[in-house]
């Protein structure tokens, strides 16, 4: 792994170095760490922080049609609270979030698992594992967008299930509807997924499957009693991505629902367009408690200290 | 075939199916975006042109393509070297315990589960609230950097959990002074990780949507331009968009790939 010539070179250049004073190492070292932390410390502070506690102040404020006035009341959580339009949405998010869960968990552990145990060649390995990730660096809204020739009513699947005789006339469901948006976020998700039990099972000592195997144990019960449990801490960390980031969506809903389904991420959006932005802060409040809470939840099931 | 024979040839065929899955619908839209010019949104074909490119760049078939372009690449730019640099130095400062590690840590996870929409909206009120008007490169700048940074750093945490600390410490024994082993031993182990970090810098940035919207002021960053064509625009020049866009990124991850293998193969 190590060449020589590396070796050579990487302690030869520091070497000609002039030795460093030693006494006031300790001290300058305490202050570097400092100064090498402060600049994340400085952004995290000024756009996340300090933009939180924004939130829940004007939570707090009053409002009319032009302005939001400074004040402290609580109508914006009673109105949220009360109102029967909230719990709707947010139990159709919850929905939303469940359904996804449950099949990018499913299809996240299938893909890892296929990845890190059935692919043998290291390259094809790599190869794969990059091919299922790239997508994640492209554009969201274009993933998006590309759904809709293939869904349509004159759609790629309409149209081929048509010529195979199986349906008459179009399905109408594909497209702007809930099966829409349930199909967009698994392709957008499913990554989140599949990247964190991958690293993890990447990390199963191989010798346990072949114990297992040897101990009369058949492929189902290997991998529901010996992968699954060493895969969890990787599953929790995609379940956190896939739970939090269905939880506050609401591009995908309102572009593959087509203005006909609604999510709290949405209702948000809709209040801040039309400048009722106490009623935004209170509900994004409440939004960001109950996706704390989940997080919470699945940390209390799986511990993933040891991935970090 | 035995059992197993097809249940292998079953599993490989599921990941086969998952990546035509991730990538059909974006080959869809990239030959559909060669439709002739009276083409519609859909198949079949009419005909084949690079019609819907030429609109591409009128002003009057997009709102201001040219203008948003820029300002996502600058805005990418500005956010691809914040983030190298910025996790890169507090990935250092993490390899020892100091005070409010813990708390630094926690604050740049919860960066990451908060939902977009929300910081959007909090970082739009803040700028607000103060006084300031929101631009590109200064609000949209910073709620960015917030999605970016966390990124950054988990990728530093990989790389030096990985770390042989031997290197640093034959260079301190041989007189080196912090900066030297950092420059001489550290950095050049972990350029390819490194150039990763550019990477998803640029590219996060480059497509970000929901932290951009509330907080770009008046001109539109490319993700947000397209978003308002979604709903007005009905020609596959959206199409032709989308394809752009998405060989651009794939030119990048490529390239970056390409760079990454040529570093390690000189290394070897």
């Amino acid at each position: 792994m190590l060449a020589p010539a590396r070796t050579e070179r990487v302690v030869s250049s520091p070497a000609r170095a002039r030795p460093a004073p030693r006494t006031r190492l300790a001290l300058s070292r305490r202050m570097l760490t400092f100064l090498q932390a402060a600049p994340l410390a400085a952004v995290l502070i000024v756009f996340l922080l300090v933009p939180m506690l924004v939130i829940v102040v004007v939570s707090f404020f009053d409002y009319d049609s032009v302005q939001i006035i400074p004040s402290f009341q609580f109508t914006n959580y009673t109105d949220v609270l009360g109102s029967a339009v909230t719990w709707r949405t947010y139990l159709n998010t919850f929905r939303y979030t469940v359904i996804v869960w449950a099949i990018t968990a499913v299809l996240g552990f299938t893909v890892a698992y296929v990845l890190a145990f059935e692919i043998r060649s290291r390259t094809a390995q790599m190869v794969l594992f990059l091919v299922c990730t790239v997508p994640f660096l492209t554009s969201n809204i274009i993933r998006m967008i590309s759904w809709i020739p293939f869904l349509g009513r004159e759609g790629l699947l309409n149209s081929a299930l048509m010529k195979l005789g199986l349906i008459h006339q179009p399905l109408e469901f594909l497209l702007f509807s809930d099966f829409a948006v349930v199909l967009a976020y698994t392709h957008l998700y499913a990554l989140f997924m599949v990247t964190p039990i991958f690293n993890t099972m990447m990390r199963i000592d191989r010798r346990l499957l072949e114990a297992a195997l040897d101990g009369g144990a058949g492929w189902w019960r290997t991998v529901f009693e010996v992968i699954l449990p060493l895969s969890k801490s990787g599953l929790a960390i995609g379940s956190i991505f896939v739970v939090t980031m269905v939880m506050g969506d609401f591009i995908t809903v309102r572009l593959m629902s087509g203005g006909q389904s609604a999510s709290v991420g949405l209702m948000i959006a809709n209040q801040i367009s039309l400048l009722q932005y106490p009623a935004a802060c209170a509900n994004a409040v409440v939004l960001l408690a109950i996706v704390l809470m989940m997080i919470a939840a699945i940390l209390r099931i799986v511990d993933i200290r040891k991935e970090l | 075939m035995t059992a197993s024979a097809i249940r292998r040839a079953l599993l490989l065929g599921i990941l086969g199916l998952f990546i035509l899955f991730l990538y059909g619908p974006t080959l869809t839209i990239l030959v559909l975006s060669f439709q002739g010019p009276d083409g519609g949104l859909t198949f079949p074909m009419n005909g084949f042109s690079v019609h819907w490119f030429r609109r591409l760049f009128e002003t009057q078939a997009v709102g201001d393509f040219g203008g948003s372009l820029m300002r996502s690449f600058s805005l990418a730019a500005m956010v691809m070297v914040t983030t190298v640099v910025v996790s890169l130095a507090a990935g250092m400062a993490f390899r020892r315990r100091f005070k409010g590690s813990g708390a630094l840590f926690t604050l740049s996870v919860a960066s990451l589960i908060i939902p977009s929409i929300l910081v959007s909206l909090g970082v739009g009120l803040l700028f607000n609230q103060l006084g300031l008007d929101p631009d590109w490169y200064s609000s949209a700048f910073g709620a960015q950097l917030t999605w970016t940074l966390p990124f950054g750093l988990l990728i530093m945490f990989a790389v030096f959990n990985r770390f042989n600390r031997a290197w640093e410490e034959a260079a301190r024994d041989q007189g080196a002074t912090p900066w030297q082993s950092f420059r001489h031993v550290v950095l050049p182990i972990i350029t390819p990780s490194v150039i990763g970090i550019a990477l998803f810098g640029f590219t996060l940035s480059y497509d970000e949507f929901a932290r951009t919207l509330l907080t770009a002021g008046s001109d539109n960053t490319l993700p947000l331009e397209i978003f308002g064509m979604t709903t007005s625009v009905t020609t596959p020049v959206l199409y032709a968009l989308g394809t752009l866009t998405t060989v651009f990124s794939f030119v990048l991850i490529l390239g970056t790939l390409v760079i990454v293998r040529v570093l390690a193969a000189r290394r070897a």
